[in-house]
């Protein structure tokens, strides 16, 4: 089995990745308790970037992006998302959140709302959009995701696949700057998996800034410009994918590869 | 290992090349004769029990329904009802005499409350569904009925204890004045100092100016209908207008609660906890007395705070305190994604709470809610304890005249019927609302 994602010619031309800095993360340490989760974490994105965080379960990486539109909160250290420095207060929490996308393990639909209002929800209270452009803006995301005819239904009518790829759509409608992805495809089937890698790769091509924690090494490999390898809480490894994958420096990087490649 | 391979495979390969037509199911499965076999005579263990229980329903029908319906109808005191019995049947037992329900129904309706106004009455319940239905049914009922409601808390008390209809409007006016003032003040000194000024201006209102200028007013224009004092009131419209207050201000004051109890800031947390359980750990009953006995006490002498105002109070905290606990069921059956998603899309604490999470929890609770609903309504009865002329303390009056001495039956199960109506209603609208709410496959 190949372990690239798609058979098509991904489209570079947009992946443009500028001098301008999206997010920076300086010396960030997280605890829970007593347990030191996230440690020293050094990173900085700049704008066009897409970036895949690997690494084994438990190592850090989901909390990590977590903490990166404060769904987790960090004790040390400083981030800066668009110029925007995450402290307590709740004014620039709000104002990173509303321009950072993100998309979970589990969905985290909406059930008690339809597919198009789970969309236009957050753009007509949060982004104060008046509701007609919010539908039309959900209808254009759904459309782009392929399931535009479904916009009436509930969440629970719809497959894992497709719910994701509402998830990712109602992201888009707040028109983030970034999008964070956490695992979105581990809770689905191998033959949804694809219809929501494809959802991703057309955002790259796109030239959005995206951050994902995956398993899928084949994205990794044809989408992603770098790949970071966490560990024990920390940043083990980061490197372009062609080099990261043919060529690890690390022991834990190279155990970690051949486990998950290895058969 | 090759051939012996390629054997096996021969043996177990199998290719289909007709598909099969459907075919009806064996009638023993299906229709009547299907549901019979189903449920009732599954297995001769069953079907014994089946037969068993036949016999019992037959058993307590053949005593219910004569005592039901060859009944005294037409009589004006229980001797009387004892005569027609013993010339018509040739005994006394086993009949119902409702003579008493004939003769006493209004009573046990609308209290002492005086028979001319009756209509007062009977047009504040008619209000009331009115003002229930499109709450109860959003979708098939017009936005703009949601107006009647808004005035409802206004009017029905006007139209129970009657007076001035300057007090009602003067009480409206605060809420009016209280949204002016958030309106106002938000866009100039921020949401805190608007919430602030938008409690504070309302009360101020209520307890300041509010006597003093409709005392003038009602001088000026005595616009107004005749004045029913509280100790007339009585009867299962007592019930019913306690239910309504309880089960109406319940609800909210549940989930401000259940919220506060959810909340990161201590000290909300802990006076609302505490709330909760001192009001859950004791009984209704004492709170009532406290309402009716203890508050005098403290109340400054010759305030006249209404009984049943009193009563209203209590019962609502008490049935507040178990919303909260019923509430904070659904909150916590919620996954954490809710409020990440939520969190995720830069929706606000009051936002995410409104919109996403409180929709999905109250979905949770509804039969939780219903049951505190469907208890409070039948723990109304307990006012009959402080002296209230509620339907049980009025059937205790009947008894106490001459003529119905010693009529149990008749009465209870009158009460009874009424109580089964209210409740049963409540609780099939709980199945109908989680029906219409159910969005996903299962």
């Amino acid at each position: 089995m190949s372990d690239l994602v798609t058979d098509r010619e991904i489209d570079r031309s947009k992946m443009q990745i500028s001098d301008e800095i999206a997010i920076q993360i300086t010396n960030m340490n997280k605890w829970y308790g007593s347990f030191h989760v996230l440690r020293d974490i050094n990173l900085t994105v700049n704008r066009g970037e897409r970036i895949v965080i690997a690494g084994p379960s438990g190592s850090g990486k989901s909390t990590m992006i977590r903490c990166i539109n404060r769904l987790e909160e960090h004790q040390q250290g400083q981030i800066i998302v668009d110029g925007t420095e995450l402290t307590s207060d709740l004014k620039n929490i709000d104002k990173i959140r509303r321009e950072v996308g993100m998309c979970f393990q589990h969905f985290n639909l909406f059930p008690h709302l339809t597919i198009l209002e789970n969309c236009t929800l957050a753009p007509i209270w949060v982004r104060k959009v008046p509701r007609k452009e919010a539908v039309d803006t959900a209808m254009h995301f759904l459309e782009k995701v392929k399931i535009p005819d479904q916009a009436n239904k509930y969440p629970g009518q719809l497959s894992g696949g497709q719910q994701q790829r509402v998830a990712i759509a109602r992201s888009l409608c707040m028109k983030p700057r970034i999008m964070l992805f956490d695992e979105p495809t581990s809770a689905l089937d191998p033959e949804m998996i694809k219809e929501v890698l494809d959802t991703m790769i057309e955002l790259a091509e796109e030239g959005m800034t995206m951050l994902c924690v995956t398993h899928e090494m084949g994205f990794a490999r044809q989408v992603a410009n770098r790949v970071i390898f966490m560990d024990q809480g920390q940043i083990v490894e980061q490197n372009e994918p062609e080099e990261f994958f043919n060529n690890p420096k690390s022991d834990r990087t190279k155990l970690f590869l051949s486990q998950i490649l290895g058969h | 290992m090759s051939d012996t391979h390629s054997e096996a495979a021969r043996a177990i390969a199998f290719v289909r090349t007709d598909m099969l037509p459907e075919q009806e199911p064996p009638a023993t499965t299906i229709g009547f004769v299907g549901w019979l076999r189903k449920n009732l005579f599954s297995s001769v263990a069953n079907s014994i029990l089946t037969v068993i229980a036949l016999l019992f329903i037959a058993y307590v029908m053949s005593g219910l329904l004569p005592w039901l319906f060859q009944s005294v109808w037409n009589a004006g005191s229980l001797n009387e009802c004892r005569e027609i019995m013993n010339a018509t049947w040739g005994d006394t037992h086993g009949h119902a005499c409702w003579g008493v329900v004939k003769e006493r129904w209004l009573q046990l309706l609308y209290g002492f409350y005086p028979d001319h106004l009756y209509w007062r009455v009977n047009l504040a319940f008619v209000l009331t569904l009115v003002a229930m239905a499109p709450v109860l049914f959003s979708e098939q009922l017009p936005r703009k009925m949601l107006i009647v409601t808004a005035l409802y808390p206004f009017v029905m008390p006007w139209l129970l204890w009657g007076g001035s209809i300057w007090g009602p409007i003067a009480a409206a006016l605060g809420f009016v004045i209280g949204y002016y003032a958030y309106k106002i003040l938000e866009p100039i000194a921020g949401s805190l100092v608007a919430i602030i000024a938008a409690v504070l201006l309302p009360v101020i209102w209520w307890f300041g100016l509010s006597g003093l200028i409709t005392g003038a007013l009602t001088d000026l224009m005595p616009i107004g209908i005749e004045a029913v004092q509280s100790r007339k009131f009585g009867g299962f419209m007592l019930a019913i207008l306690l239910g309504i207050v309880a089960i109406g201000c319940s609800l909210p004051i549940g989930i401000v609660l259940a919220l506060g109890r959810q909340s990161d800031l201590l000290l909300v947390k802990a006076i609302c906890v505490g709330f909760i359980e001192f009001i859950r750990g004791v009984p209704l009953i004492t709170l009532l007395f406290v309402a009716s006995l203890l508050l005098n006490l403290f109340l400054p002498p010759g305030t006249n705070f209404d009984i049943i105002l009193r009563v209203m109070i209590m019962m609502t905290l008490f049935a507040a305190a178990y919303m909260a606990e019923v509430i904070r069921g659904g909150l916590a059956a919620l996954p954490k994604g809710q409020y990440e998603g939520a969190d995720s899309l830069g929706l606000n604490y009051w936002q995410a709470q409104r919109l996403i999470i409180m929709p999905q929890a109250l979905k949770i609770s509804i039969p939780g809610i219903v049951s505190t609903f469907i208890g409070i309504f039948k723990d109304t009865t307990l006012v009959s304890i402080i002296g209230l002329f509620d339907v049980i303390g009025l059937s205790n009056a009947i008894r106490a005249d001459t003529a119905w001495n010693g009529i149990y039956w008749e009465l209870f199960a009158f009460i009874a019927f009424l109580f089964f109506i209210v409740c049963f209603s409540m609780s099939r609208y709980s199945m109908y609302l989680e029906r219409k709410l159910q969005t996903g496959h299962n």
